[in-house]
């Protein structure tokens, strides 16, 4: 971002800019291990006050483990962690302002909905009254005002999930820490769930580390996004820049549709870098801000809905890709074109359809050309 | 009717094994005591059809079941069953929690282990334990060796045959029927229900009552029934183990029968008994449903 960007853009929030801001939580080089199997690899990351921070990664890669580490119930094996600048290895779990959305969810099966989310709240000794009226705010917030007094096998999986939400919300944390907490919720209640999770924050300043698989929300709701993979971090960026200008192949080609374009690089520098990738293709143009030695093996990835797709070889473009139309996917607002190349490779284009189908200018088999400007792309090494 | 078929058989099954002979001892508890084989009158006598039936029905009385109320015998009796068995349950409860509880948290390839040894005594005759307590419990027994030996009594104990050793056998016989109810709700119990208590606010300790109790409960309320039941009527720990001070409903009903052959009281005493044992039958059948449903 340029220094007049920045001076324009003075509200916006993104304390991991700021050297001077101190982070709320600090992994310091942890490592956990489970007998020899390492589930946290030497993992470093600062998350803010008020960030809203999502943790995306495969199954397995370690997400829940370092949640449970900052909840306090697992120790790390190496390393250190600081909340709010303490470290925290000899506070029991009850001792911290943190409170946790269990991935199972952990209802307490003798208590009823409105006793479950009360759990906390009786903890510290509120007056009743307040008790009450903090769950009713709680049961109204999740939509679940009329199944206050049922157990929790008498609700529905979806149901179980907002009453483990409000639950863990109903405390107030500075910290919460949620495990994939609408993955069981329709489209239509997720969506809502995540605006009232945003509005929260908003209204709390709490702080949010929360663990998805899904991409969308994690896009949605996040100020920073950390991709994981076998215990480490791969790569930590705001939305956006995970998006746009994804660090590594494993990030492009996690998080969103991409196409994987491999070359050797022929010039660098500039922000930018050249591949040459296919006999009778030009060279293809990525951003690259780092400079990457000629000759080397590179990819050049490129989101699909960022690929223009003519009948005609466009004039002014910088890279340009001609194909076959193989297959048309016809995703009601927009259409995905799959493009073979003379080389027999595939490239994926994405066009909004403005038009009905009947008088869709594309079709099968038709000869066209792709194109992209040259800092839709980016060229990656690793 | 094939269904009907196939329900039917655990009712006859219970029809047989239970109601039948409940009602021969209902019988015979109105009956009156005489010096014959069957020792008591009347026996019904089938050849002589509807008179005869009729004459029998006019034989019987619940003159026995007044008896009962006459002599306080009976009721010192039961009372003091109820005393025994209510405190055995207790006590069985505070030996069993732990050893559930403990099991409950070894590791898993331990259970097995743990679980064979709790049912272990089961492979040998009951009889046979309830004696050897005897020889554990005498004042030349074992338990009174070891304590002389390593110097922390100087003269033996006196624990056979007071109610202290009836205690012992009681707790020792019927603590497998603690442990596994009580075992088996807290193994089901999730680790993580724990861990969300603890997130709330709960100390490890506020975490076990506020979580693992209620939800042992029903397990410990299986158990405490399943030891206070039989404990109620026992007979063979008593008559072994505890003295001639030792007053239980059991013994009671053995010296009726076989003693004194008064049939008829002892059939009383027998029928009283059950009824007073109706109520916790009932509780312990509605725990049960109640767990079942709980568990779905
Ligand atoms: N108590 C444990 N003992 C041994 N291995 C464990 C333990 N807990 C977690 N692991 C292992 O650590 C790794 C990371 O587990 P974790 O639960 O953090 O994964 P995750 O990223 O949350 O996955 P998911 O998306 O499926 O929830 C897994 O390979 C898991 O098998
Ligand atoms: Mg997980």
């Amino acid at each position: 971002m340029s220094e007049a960007a920045l001076a324009t853009a003075p509200a916006e929030f993104a304390p991991w800019e700021d050297a001077q801001a101190t982070p709320l939580i600090r992994f310091q080089n942890v490592t956990k291990r489970f007998g020899d199997f390492t589930a946290i690899d030497n993992l470093t990351i600062d998350i803010f006050e008020k960030e809203f921070f999502a943790l995306l990664g495969p199954s397995g890669c370690g997400k829940t483990t370092m949640m449970r580490m900052l909840a306090g119930f697992e120790t790390q094996t190496e390393g250190t962690i600081l909340i709010d600048g303490q470290d925290v290895a000899p506070i029991p779990p009850n001792k911290r302002a943190v409170n946790m959305m269990f991935q199972s969810y952990a209802l307490f099966p003798h208590l009823s909905v409105a006793e479950n989310i009360a759990f906390g709240l009786k903890r510290d000794k509120l007056p009743k009254d307040q008790v009450a009226a903090r769950v009713d705010e709680m049961l109204n917030l999740v939509q679940l005002d009329k199944f206050a007094s049922r157990k929790p096998h008498q609700i529905s999986g979806g149901q179980r999930q907002r009453v483990a939400l409000a639950r863990s919300l109903a405390k107030a944390p500075k910290l919460l820490l949620l495990d994939e907490p609408l993955g069981a919720l329709d489209k239509k209640l997720r969506q809502d769930t995540q605006f009232e999770l945003m509005d929260i924050q908003e209204k709390t300043g709490t702080t949010f580390v929360i663990v998805t698989h899904d991409q969308e929300e994690a896009m949605t709701v996040a100020s920073r996004i950390a991709v994981m993979d076998h215990g480490k971090i791969i790569q930590v960026d705001t939305p956006a820049k995970i998006y746009e200008e994804p660090g590594s192949v494993y990030v492009a080609d996690f998080i969103g549709d991409v196409n994987l374009i491999e070359g050797t690089v022929t010039t660098s520098g500039d922000d930018h870098a050249t591949i040459s990738w296919a006999e009778g293709q030009q060279d293809l143009i990525g951003i690259a801000h780092d400079e990457i030695p000629a000759g080397t093996r590179a990819t050049l990835a490129i989101r699909p809905e960022k690929v223009n797709i003519a009948t005609e070889r466009p004039a002014d473009m910088t890279n340009i890709i001609h194909g076959k139309v193989m297959d048309i996917a016809y995703l009601g607002n927009m259409s995905t074109y799959v493009i073979e190349t003379p080389t027999g490779q595939h490239i994926k284009a994405q066009a909004a359809n403005t038009r009905r189908i009947r008088r869709r200018a594309i079709t099968w088999d038709q000869d066209v050309w792709l194109s992209f400007t040259d800092t839709a792309g980016v060229v990656l090494t690793s | 009717m094939k269904r009907f078929g196939l329900i039917s058989v655990p009712y006859l099954w219970l029809l047989a094994l239970f109601l039948v002979p409940f009602l021969i001892v209902l019988k015979i508890s109105l009956s009156d005591t005489a010096l014959a084989i069957p020792p008591y009158t009347p026996t019904l006598d089938m050849s002589e059809g509807w008179a005869g039936f009729k004459e029998w029905l006019s034989g019987l009385d619940i003159e026995n079941f007044t008896w009962l109320t006459t002599d306080d015998l009976y009721w010192k009796a039961y009372l003091s069953s109820l005393k025994i068995a209510t405190f055995s349950t207790i006590l069985a409860l505070l030996v069993g929690f732990p050893i559930a509880y403990g099991m409950s948290r070894a590791p898993d390839e331990w259970r097995p282990t743990l679980m064979m040894l709790i049912i272990l005594p089961f492979w040998t005759s009951f009889l046979i334990r309830v004696y050897a307590w005897k020889a554990i419990l005498s004042q030349e027994g074992f338990l009174n060796q070891l304590l002389l030996n390593i110097g922390l009594i100087s003269e033996p104990l006196t624990i056979l045959n007071t109610n202290t050793a009836v205690y012992i056998g009681i707790v020792y016989t019927y603590l497998p029927f603690m442990v596994l109810p009580i075992y088996s709700a807290l193994e089901r119990l999730d680790e993580s229900l724990l861990e969300a208590a603890e997130d709330l606010g709960c100390s490890r300790l506020s975490a076990f009552w506020l979580v693992t109790l209620p939800l042992a409960k029903q397990g410990i309320i299986a158990g405490s029934f399943l030891v206070f039941i039989p404990a109620m009527g026992e007979f063979v720990i008593p008559e072994l183990l505890g003295g001639s001070k030792t007053l239980m409903i059991g013994k009671v009903l053995w010296e009726e029968f076989f003693s004194n052959r008064d049939w008829p009281v002892a059939s009383a005493v027998a029928v009283v008994l059950l009824l007073i044992l109706i109520v916790p039958i009932v509780l312990f059948q509605k725990n049960e449903e109640k767990q079942r449903e709980a568990g779905k």
